[in-house]
């Protein structure tokens, strides 16, 4: 005899288009606020001249960098490059993109894995949700979002910023777990609140690990919002879909070749802000 | 002191709760830690106690004059004077002239003066010492002890220093609390614990210790009898060499201020020849404080045939030392050392 299936794909359904009917002005804010994020962030990129443009980030990264001159080199070259192949715009967009996912994640995931950090009642219920989030392919995402905000980029962000946030939170609480156990005691002995041994003591030295999750978070990000494209999200992504459907390989390596570039400026740029332990 | 595994930490923590006693009362001027409020307990921890680590615990983010301001910084007070006050901590440690390095470019002992600073700077009533200098080489450390007895004679703060090394608990504690397995074995000074050992842990655990340097000439000495006065004739004090059997005897004041010393054969040649007293006194006697220990006397004994005169601040004599006084000190510390094995 058969056991009875349990409904498992239809509940979910059911249950995201519950969420959709009834939390729908919620979801309508939300998708407002990403919308402004992104058009704020692309018009900020598109502001400047693409040649002004990347002699201040030359100069910015070189800076920040702590005057390191190979990466300020490389970034001037590819962000050239760049602009050779036509790209700019879309270049521009992915990273206004990546920017915007990666923001809200951040925002999202470090206050969480702060607290998960702190209590082992909220580690326990985030941790199984984040293997969820991590392991589910990241396809699957795209469906609800598409449901909740319909095409374009703001479910294209929604879906990125789900796939971006674990290694955020994760680290973070692991960060902050790691904390030795007489370098918290100091914090107690002088009589610290909770809020000033968070800040002053348990941040600063967690933030190695936690600027480890930002970049994760970005590199995250980046690799998603090119799957993205499949529901409508602009950029490079959207470039490599027409590449794939178009059977044109000229196009798609081009636009596969801009994501490496902006890849590996933006990990070594966070990587390089991220105070040696 | 005590033993890893004693208790001593965790007594310690109890005392500005990192960790909560579970049971007892912790008085601090007649107010119960332990049933203290957060806030209460905070004003405690900010204001009363400070607490210097075993390992350091230097935040490693800062530089040493933002680790060493970080008890005021968290009482709010302003940049300008809880630099000032960090800058003076620094220089009481002896570490003028290093308030921006990095405090992982500091030898170990110059990252415990950093730790030291950092707990002087607040101010506190109440030092907590938990092993503050174990980590440290022991020429380091030994520098850091004797630093630390300077520092206190300035200070004069109360100092819960925990250690498991016998000899620093000995050379730093005015009393010592000897620990096992979560129970205070003995407490006292270290000469009452020497001298006088609560149970067979604690002489055990004193056994191998060097006394000559904790016994003193108090310890050792005997009464002053037979001494005469200064006003008796030399009759008298020949007689009472006699009946005593000694060679010599001192020779007092009616206030018991020590005069001189006579010997015996001084006196009979004196008696002959029809001199006093006074002709034969020999007045540069060699004295010696109570509170010398047994480690400096030995040499003074060993090319002397006469006793040696224990006085106090007032020349007073309190005592003498021969040389069988000094033997029988040490024969109980080999008989300790003996029992041991």
């Amino acid at each position: 005899m058969a056991l009875p299936e349990i409904p498992i794909g239809e509940s979910v359904e059911t249950a995201v288009y519950w969420l959709n009917d009834y939390l729908g002005f919620l979801m309508d804010i939300f998708s407002e606020f990403i919308d402004i994020l992104i058009t704020g962030f692309k018009d900020g990129l598109l502001f400047l001249n693409p040649f002004v443009f990347i002699l201040v980030v030359t100069v910015f990264v070189y800076l920040v960098s702590k005057k390191n001159l190979k990466l300020a080199i490389g970034t001037a070259i590819g962000f050239l490059l760049i602009e050779n192949m036509g790209l700019w715009n879309l270049s521009m967009e992915t990273i206004a993109l990546v920017l915007s996912s990666t923001l809200v994640a951040l925002l999202i995931g470090i206050p969480t894995g702060i607290i998960s950090a702190k209590n082992e009642t909220v580690f326990h219920i985030v941790n199984p949700i984040l293997d969820l989030m991590q392991t589910m392919p990241s396809f699957v995402y795209l469906i609800p979002a598409v449901i909740f905000f319909g095409l374009g980029n703001v479910p294209g962000l929604v879906a990125t910023i789900v796939f971006a946030m674990p290694p955020a939170i994760r680290l973070t609480n692991l960060g902050i777990r790691q904390v030795p156990l007489d370098l918290k005691e100091v914090a107690d002995a002088f009589g610290t609140t909770a809020m000033q041994k968070l800040v002053k003591v348990e941040l600063p030295v967690a933030l190695p690990t936690i600027m480890a999750g930002v970049n994760q978070c970005i590199m995250l990000s980046l690799s998603m919002v090119v799957i993205a494209a499949m529901i409508g999200a602009r950029g490079l992504g959207y470039q490599v879909l027409v590449g794939i459907q178009r059977v044109d390989i000229g196009q798609g390596f081009e636009a596969g070749l801009a994501i490496v570039i902006i890849a590996i400026v933006l990990d070594r740029l966070t990587q390089s802000l991220t105070p040696k332990k | 002191m005590g033993l890893s595994g004693s208790g001593k930490s965790t007594l310690l923590r109890c005392l500005n709760r990192l960790i909560n006693p579970s049971d007892g009362h912790i008085l601090v001027d007649g107010e119960d830690i332990a049933t203290m409020d957060d806030k209460e307990l905070r004003d405690v921890r900010r204001k009363k106690m400070g607490m210097v680590f075993q390992g350091f615990a230097l935040l490693p983010h800062r530089t040493v004059i933002d680790n060493v301001a970080f008890g005021l910084e968290i009482q709010g007070i302003s940049n300008e004077e809880r630099y000032a006050i960090a800058e003076e901590a620094i220089s009481k440690v002896g570490l003028k002239g290093h308030e921006l390095s990095k405090t992982s470019q500091l030898s170990g002992g110059m990252q415990q003066r950093v730790g030291l600073a950092r707990a002087l700077a607040t101010d506190p009533d109440i030092l907590l010492m938990d092993e503050a200098f174990s980590a440290l080489d022991p020429l380091i450390r030994s520098e850091m002890q004797d630093e630390l007895i300077e520092l206190q004679d300035k200070l004069k703060k109360t100092i819960v220093f925990v250690s498991h090394d016998l000899d620093e608990a000995l050379k730093l504690g005015d009393r010592i609390a000897i620990m096992k397995d979560g129970v205070i074995a003995q407490i006292g000074t270290a000469e009452e614990i020497l001298t006088n050992p609560a149970d067979d842990y604690v002489s055990e655990f004193v056994a191998g210790v060097d006394r000559t340097n904790i016994l003193t000439a108090n310890n050792i000495m005997k009464r002053p009898e037979p001494v005469v006065s200064i006003n008796s004739g030399l009759k008298v004090a020949l007689q009472l060499m006699k009946k005593h059997g000694i060679s010599s005897i001192f020779v007092v004041d009616p206030e018991k201020k020590i005069k001189g010393i006579l010997f015996i054969d001084d006196a009979v040649q004196a008696v002959k020849d029809k001199r006093t007293l006074h002709d034969v006194l020999v007045t540069d006697v060699q004295t010696v404080a109570p509170d010398l220990p047994i480690k400096d006397i030995i040499p003074m004994m060993t090319d002397r045939n006469s006793p040696l005169a224990v006085v106090n601040d007032k020349k007073k004599i309190v005592g003498v030392i021969v040389r069988g006084s000094i033997l029988g000190a040490l024969a109980i510390q080999e008989d300790d050392a003996n029992g041991l094995t």
